[in-house]
């Protein structure tokens, strides 16, 4: 049967359009679909963080899967930024988890040494700083009292999100990519002779493969082709300040500068539906929390707050799997869709495209909460 | 404890004033706060000082009107608190503010958005250049500094303000070096189908041809049918170059260049509360959509004045009234049928003030320009983002307003939209051969204005959530 | 460039602009006094360093913004004048005062 398309990706957010932009090329007709204007959209309140420091604690296979990806970062980068003519202003130099007190300090040195522990193979990739290294390190930084030190990672790093998620479109479309925003799918059917029938309202598409990467939206869509989901909401706001000269050499985790000189204060982790309402409280959790770190931010002014919603999983770890129902159909979701996006644009568009997925996903699949659910 | 009253209005013009003075006359209590020093909003800026001075004779009766009003404001009894912004409303509702470098909320039942009106952004090339202002920009510093350009200026624009304030300007001693009329040809043509309505209104029309004679009399030059236009300079305006009709560009010498393409209703706290807003074709901008008595589609807020739709400060009083009274309504303080006595008079009072305004609107439209930009031409102000910079981006596949600003920064800067909102839904409904109204508008968020966060932080909020 | 139309005996105040005396009245803005001065740029933006001065006056624009007494991004367009006051050309991005 014939097909407009090898593969239809479903969703054009921080995973689908990584994914599509590694999967396009001369050889492959690949269409991202993405939805209307005013939709979830969570890639458009990432933090922008590049971060495997701390990540995957008690889940060893999501620690090496954050290490690989933040690995992959620096090819990923040059070569998006050839392609995608744009730069995304990535930096790695490292980033950094405050702590406000030693004890918090001390405690957090341990959980380090157990992270380590869980990867004996891989090198180590945090140090422990206290207040006097950290001004040592960074004399820039004019730390607030109750800054007691904190841990390193030296694979961290942060980049420009919006600008990532423009990159990878662009890059994407100049492969040969075909892009279509206003698309919303709304069904998804299974052809005869195998491919799939992707509709948007009364428009119609067929693809011989199909991958949804849709954020929340992969709720209502999975079940078409036989995919499970099992996401649910979490609220996370975010402020943004003004343009500053530097403040800050490194990002931190809550607290960066961008390259224009803004400075980001986040987030918070909220369970509130669907609703997208910013809260005074949230916003002044946040900023007492930035002004105990960096206190000469009291002066600068707020421009902006916002909330999103994160594509959480239950035990917060991403899903893939493959359909068995629908063959040919698949699933990705994930909320740290930045770091994971030299991942996906790399090894996981590379088996995508022979048609697998790497096996070190298998783990991920959602098989794992019917477990859960069961024990 | 959490300060609480009946109503909070927000802002102190002709509506906001009227709409205080209402509801104090109901018996209810009432926070008024403003941005300004002194109650007046836009149009009657600095009145109190202002309307017994030389310069308030020359601004003539219309803004020595806003004197009368302004002390019976206060005396109304109302709580008026200047110099105070207001950064976030809400549901509750909870009015958040700040003055002096302290942040706090209050508690009101109704909240009236008496926030005015703003002129229409009308970019163009080198409109960001000093030198470049509104035309409502000089009348403001007519009014609160008693302050000229210093060497003759140039106006770019239409609508009745642009011709007040010339002629103010020249009763004033200063001077004009001419006037880029660019109200489209064949005035008097759209002006007919109100002819009737100019008649019924002819007191306002008759003021509008004195200023008009006042100018001719003055000898002003002025040019019609320009059809493109940029501000030149290095580091400030030095010249203005533009081309007229038969295709000749012509450049002269300017050091101040006031523009002007009419106004329109100041949305963003009508936006950022999700209130419902409407496409207003025939003013090309969006109004809230309102009840008879101003309710929007939020239980509890109000729009008062130019907010509600441009129609003057006598418009302007006559909805806070009306306001006064649906709030009133609604903290049962008056019942329907009264309220419905005293509307019947007010709103006949509004239609007939309204009557002009669709003549007004058709004799001056905005300049089709400033919709559709040279590529070259900043939009977002603050991001310093040209048209196309922002058209590239629309190329990349159908986005939104949204979405262009995540991928451009147009909208991030400290206006959060209020100076490139209109002309970038212009630009991508154009690319995209679809309306206005169906583009949409950015998503406007909190701080209404921007806070520091140490204000931010200084929120007691234990204290408000008792 | 502005000008103030002649008032004889109005009462004057002094500010500092830049660490230089300037004469201003009591109840005009700080935005009305900035477009007073010689070099009419009262500000450098913090994205492009482009000379910006006040455009609206009536606080929708942002270009106004300046450092009052040691504050920065302040709009100038609704601070009134008072005795004294010292005021800065904001310059780019604003630095932190320490």
């Amino acid at each position: 049967m014939a097909t407009d398309y090898d593969v239809i990706v479903i969703g054009a957010g921080m995973v689908g359009a990584a994914v599509a932009y590694g999967l396009s090329g001369p050889t492959r007709r690949v269409l991202m679909l993405d939805g209307a204007d005013t939709d979830h959209r969570a890639a458009k309140a990432n933090f922008g963080l590049v971060w495997a420091h701390g990540k995957g604690f008690g889940h060893p296979d999501y620690h090496r899967l954050s290490i690989q990806a933040a690995q992959a970062w620096p090819d990923f980068v040059q070569q998006l930024e050839a392609e995608g003519g744009m730069g995304v202003s990535y930096e790695r130099n490292g980033g950094l988890h405050f702590c406000m007190s030693d004890a918090e300090l001390a405690t957090r040195a341990a959980r380090m040494d157990a992270w380590h522990g869980q990867t004996p193979d891989l090198a180590t990739s945090t140090l422990v700083l206290d207040r006097g290294e950290l001004r040592r390190r960074f004399p820039s930084m004019a730390l607030g009292k109750d800054v007691a030190g904190a841990t390193l990672g030296t694979l961290d790093g942060h980049v420009n999100p919006l600008r990532l998620l423009a990159a990878m479109q662009t890059a994407f479309v100049r492969r040969g990519g075909e892009l279509r925003n206003n698309h919303a799918v709304s069904a998804i059917n299974a052809l005869p002779g195998g491919g799939f029938e992707v509709a948007s309202g009364e428009r119609k598409v067929r693809g011989a493969r199909v991958l949804i990467a849709a954020g929340l939206g992969a709720a209502a869509l999975g079940p078409m082709v036989g995919l499970e989901s099992h996401l649910h909401p979490q609220k996370g706001q975010l402020l943004v300040t003004e343009r500053l000269a530097p403040v800050m050499p490194v990002p931190a985790s809550g607290l960066r500068q961008t390259a224009e000189g803004t400075v980001m204060i986040g987030v918070t982790h909220e369970d509130a539906g669907y609703d997208l309402a910013t809260t005074t409280e949230g916003a002044v959790r946040m900023a007492r929390k930035a002004l105990r770190i960096l206190p000469a931010l009291a002066q600068v002014k707020l421009v902006r707050q916002w909330a999103c919603l994160r594509v959480m999983t239950p035990d917060g770890y991403p899903v893939y799997a493959r359909s068995v129902t629908h063959p040919g159909a698949s699933i990705a979701l994930c909320h740290s869709g930045v770091t994971l996006a030299a991942f996906h644009a790399g090894d996981f568009a590379k088996a995508f495209a022979a048609d697998a997925l790497p096996p070190a996903l298998n783990i991920f699949h959602y098989e794992r909460f019917h477990v859960q659910k069961a024990a | 404890m959490t300060r609480t009253f009946d109503v909070v209005v927000i802002g102190a013009g002709p509506a906001g004033m009227s709409a205080a003075i209402g509801v104090r006359e109901l018996g209810l209590s009432v926070l008024v706060v403003d941005e300004q020093p002194a109650p007046g909003g836009q149009i009657w800026r600095a009145v109190e000082t202002m309307a017994n001075t030389r310069t308030g004779e020359l601004l003539g009766s219309e803004y020595r009107a806003g004197s009368e009003l302004a002390a019976r404001f206060r005396a109304c009894g109302a709580a008026y608190e200047a110099q105070t912004q207001v950064w976030q409303i809400e549901p509750g509702w909870r009015v958040f503010l700040k003055r002096d470098g302290q942040a706090e909320a209050v508690r009101a039942d109704h909240v009236v958005l008496a926030l005015g009106a703003q002129e229409r952004p009308a970019p163009f090339p080198g409109w960001t250049l000093p030198g470049v202002l509104t035309v409502g920009a000089a009348q403001i510093l007519l009014k609160t500094s008693r302050q000229v350009p210093a060497d003759p200026v140039w106006v770019v624009g239409s609508g009745p303000l642009p011709i007040l304030y010339m002629a103010q300007l020249l009763r004033a001693g200063g001077k004009l070096a001419g006037w880029l009329d660019t109200s489209p040809p064949g005035a008097w043509r759209r002006g007919l189908p109100w002819a009737g309505a100019a008649l019924a209104g002819w007191s306002e029309i008759g003021k509008g041809l004195t200023w008009l004679r006042e100018i001719r009399r003055a000898g002003v030059r002025r040019v019609r049918g320009v059809t493109a236009m940029r501000a030149l300079g290095d580091g400030r305006l030095h010249e203005l170059e533009y081309t007229q009709a038969d295709g000749t560009t012509i450049r002269v010498p300017a050091s101040v260049l006031l523009s002007h393409e009419g106004v329109v209703p100041s949305i963003h706290m009508s936006q950022a509360l999700g209130c419902a807003h409407q496409w207003n074709t025939q003013q090309s901008c969006l109004v809230p959509v309102l009840d008879d008595w101003g309710q929007t589609s939020q239980p509890g807020i109000y729009v008062a004045g130019d907010g509600a739709g441009i129609g003057g400060a006598k418009a302007a009083c006559v909805r806070g009234e009306l306001v006064a009274l649906g709030v009133g309504q609604q903290a049962e303080r008056i019942t329907a049928n009264a309220a419905q006595t005293r509307a019947t008079t007010l709103r006949a009072q509004l239609n007939g003030l309204l009557r002009l305004r669709p003549m007004l609107d058709a004799l001056y439209p905005p300049r089709a320009a400033i919709f559709a930009p040279s590529d070259d031409t900043v939009v977002c102000r603050c991001e310093e983002l040209t048209a196309g910079d922002v058209r590239k981006a629309v190329a990349l596949a159908m986005p939104g307003p949204n979405q262009i600003k995540a991928f451009t920064r147009a909208g991030m800067g400290p206006c959060q939209g209020r100076q490139c909102g209109y002309t970038i839904a212009h630009i991508v409904a154009t690319a995209q051969q679809r309306s206005v109204a169906e583009v949409g508008f950015y998503r406007i968020r909190p701080p209404l204005k921007p806070l520091t966060l140490g204000e931010l932080a200084s929120l007691n909020l234990n204290e408000e959530q008792a | 460039m502005f000008k103030k139309l002649p008032e004889p005996g109005a009462a004057t105040l002094s500010l500092y602009l830049d660490g230089q005396p300037v004469e201003a009245e009591p109840g005009e803005t700080v935005a009305a006094v900035l477009l007073r001065q010689p070099t009419l740029a009262s500000r450098t933006t913090p994205v492009n360093e482009s000379p910006r001065a006040p455009f609206c006056m009536m606080g929708v624009c942002f270009d106004c913004l300046a450092i009052v007494d040691g504050v920065a991004s302040v709009q100038s367009c609704l601070v009134t004048v008072q005795e004294g006051m010292r005021i800065e050309r904001q310059l780019g991005r604003r630095r932190l005062a320490s």
